[in-house]
């Protein structure tokens, strides 16, 4: 059955509402001031460590996103930690605070598709992710060609460039995650845990439990296991499952991305190394090679989880 | 399909599983009418209204509105009909005109036409000067009125109101039926959920009695009353003289008198026999201090309805007990 007329009529009356309610919120300047402190902290602590190494490192810039000095962690690593909470905190209501607003069957009586509500939506909270990162990632660039005083190469801003759209997917993936619950949950409260508790379990969790399981699948082998080396299949099933998690996914892509001496994201066996020159950094595309089967992966989840999302909200009834 | 009709409804059913939300249910509601949908909750009227929307997928028979079926032109059917859900939400956190302007772009007005309609809509509605207020403010009287406004900027040829004056006060519920009955002066036709018969019975030319997903009743209320009431009109006279109860029996068309208090009497007549009750109370020299006649109220009638229903139901069971 064919519907008459866009699906996409309105799509952008209401990503530019839902923008502005975004970045005029209370709930978005909080956790944009969180991030913005807690990365300026890791920066700092990453500027120090290289003025004391003084190391003569082609790729030092990169380095301000990597480099970690006790006790902070990387900057990095702090994104990876911080902005799903960023998502999850722009799109955990997104569709049932209308709902318990009741003005979602007022907007839904206006000549427009359920599609372009939750699209709208969608897009507006990627948008504002966009804008913070992007800040954000400026405000490292700047910040360090100030406090370091060597200026980037091409292929550092490339390369970080890169960094800041991939950390734009990840941030999508727990958007779209939030915004699956906010449609699944009646009460926002209820969705905000579940989607915190997913987040809790892949992150912190789930690296831990997938080595447990994947020992269960292939079990270790004793004679491996006497010189002290892993099991290559028990390593294998280990990687393809902490693969399933976003996080994971991320960290793999990132640390491609931005340590160009990266050759392979899995385990890497001698015939592989034959005729590499250890250390020495890879082209920009090349390590983009690697990083693509996890791009993909992400955006792949992106799109699933608005989906089932987008499935569940197209045969929702709308009582209120 | 009539040219006057703006809803027509045949067969319309929803149901849930295997337990039907509307039964079969068809009406017509014409040009600049307003319709009532009245019945218990739970009956099926909500259902009904969202079927109509196209917010709900419809199980089975047919329905257009303004000439549309609202499951295949979703858009043409919601671009003609403006609807206020019962107990409407605006966001709180914008100002009346604000919640309106995003409406409007959502309906897709031009900027240009998109302020006039708004202005006229809040003034229309005595929101004028709360325009810019935020809705964070606002009673759920006002809230009701910003809903109108709504449709009334939106220039819908039907708005669909559920439960409209449910949690409203006395004042805020005349204001709003002062609206909705301009609705009709100008050619919108209006259709009404309500359990506030009362209310109801003032402003709506027609209603549907709802109940268990089925119409048990329809039309006007003084047909309805002739229906289920027998058609029995009632006047009450409060007039002092002794054996005026006794003069007022013999007047034709009288069957019954019946003391309700001091001086006051109650007339079970098959006409309206103000008149002649009247002349009576002078020509024995009383004091008559007053005289009316009941409409049939349609709270009666409802009242009757389901009194009856369950006597047949009764009636059922003991005849089944019976057959046992």
């Amino acid at each position: 059955m064919q519907r008459e007329g866009s699906a996409f009529a309105g799509l952008g009356v209401v990503m530019l509402k839902e923008l502005s309610d975004h970045l005029t919120s209370v709930r978005m300047r909080v956790l944009e001031w969180l991030v913005v402190l807690v990365a300026l902290a890791a920066l700092y602590g990453a500027i120090q460590q290289i003025k004391d190494t003084t190391a003569e490192d082609p790729f030092l810039f990169l380095r301000l996103f990597t480099i970690s000095r006790d006790p902070l962690p990387s900057f990095v690593s702090f994104i990876s930690f911080l902005v799903p909470l960023m998502a999850i905190g722009l799109g955990f209501d997104a569709v049932n605070g209308e709902y318990n607003r009741r003005t979602l069957s007022r907007i839904l009586a206006q000549p427009i598709y359920r599609d372009a509500l939750l699209f709208g939506k969608f897009l507006a909270g990627l948008a504002t992710l966009a804008i913070s990162l992007l800040a954000l990632w400026l405000l490292v660039i700047g910040l360090g060609l100030l406090l370091v005083g060597i200026p980037p190469g091409a292929e550092e801003i490339g390369r970080s460039f890169l960094f800041l759209l991939i950390t734009i997917i990840y941030a999508g993936v727990w958007l779209a995650l939030a915004m699956l619950f906010s449609i699944l949950f009646r009460s926002a409260a209820t969705a905000a845990l579940v989607t915190l508790g997913i987040w809790l379990f892949i992150t912190f969790i789930w690296p831990v439990l997938a080595g447990a399981v994947a020992q269960i699948i292939v079990p270790l082998d004793p004679r491996y296991v006497s010189l002290g080396l892993p099991t290559p299949g028990t390593a294998e099933a280990e990687h393809i499952l902490a693969r399933l998690s976003p996080t994971t996914l991320f960290a793999e892509v990132v640390v491609a991305i931005l340590d160009p001496t990266t050759r392979s994201l899995g385990p890497i066996y001698l015939s592989q190394m034959q005729g590499a020159v250890l250390g020495a950094p890879l082209p920009i595309g090349e390590s983009i090679l690697i990083a693509w089967p996890q791009t993909v992966a992400m955006i792949a989840s992106v799109i699933l989880l608005f989906v089932i999302g987008y499935v569940i909200f197209q045969r929702q009834e709308v009582r209120a | 399909m009539s040219e006057q009709a703006v809803i027509e409804a045949k067969n319309l059913t929803k149901t849930y599983g295997s337990t039907a939300a509307v039964d079969h249910i068809s009406f017509t509601v014409g040009r600049g009418e307003i319709f009532g949908l009245l019945g218990p909750n739970g009956a099926g009227k909500t259902t009904t209204i969202l079927m109509l929307l196209g917010l709900t997928d419809i199980s089975g028979g047919e329905v257009r509105v303004v000439g549309f079926d609202p499951a295949r032109q979703p858009l043409s059917v919601k671009r003609r009909v403006g609807y206020l859900p019962d107990t409407v939400g605006f966001y709180d956190q914008m100002s009346a005109a604000d919640n309106l302007r995003y409406t409007a772009r959502l309906i897709g007005f031009k900027k240009a036409e998109r302020e006039e309609k708004i202005a006229g809509a809040l003034e229309r509605v005595g929101l004028a000067e709360q325009a810019d207020k935020r809705v964070g403010t606002f009673s759920r009287g006002m809230r009701q009125r910003l809903g109108l406004a709504e449709i009334l900027m939106k220039g819908a040829q039907v708005a669909i109101l559920d439960e409209p004056t449910t949690g409203l006060d006395p004042h805020a519920t005349s204001e709003l039926l002062g609206v909705i009955r301009s609705f009709k002066a100008e050619g919108v036709s209006v259709l009404l959920s309500s359990h506030m018969l009362e209310r109801v019975q003032s402003i709506c030319d027609r209603v549907a009695l709802f109940n268990g997903g089925k119409i048990a009743l329809m039309g006007t209320v003084a047909e309805l009353g002739r229906e289920i009431l027998g058609g029995g009109y009632v006047v009450d006279i409060e007039a002092d003289g002794a054996g005026l109860a006794e003069r007022l029996a013999l007047i034709p068309g009288v069957s019954g008198v019946e003391r309700t208090g001091i001086g006051k009497l109650r007339l079970q007549a098959d006409r309206d026999v103000r008149p002649e009750a009247a002349v009576e109370v002078v020509a024995m020299q009383g004091r008559l201090k007053f005289l009316g006649v009941q409409e049939p109220s349609l709270d009666t009638i409802y009242t009757r309805y389901f009194e009856r229903k369950a006597e047949e139901a009764n009636a059922l069971k003991d005849g089944a007990r019976h057959a046992a």
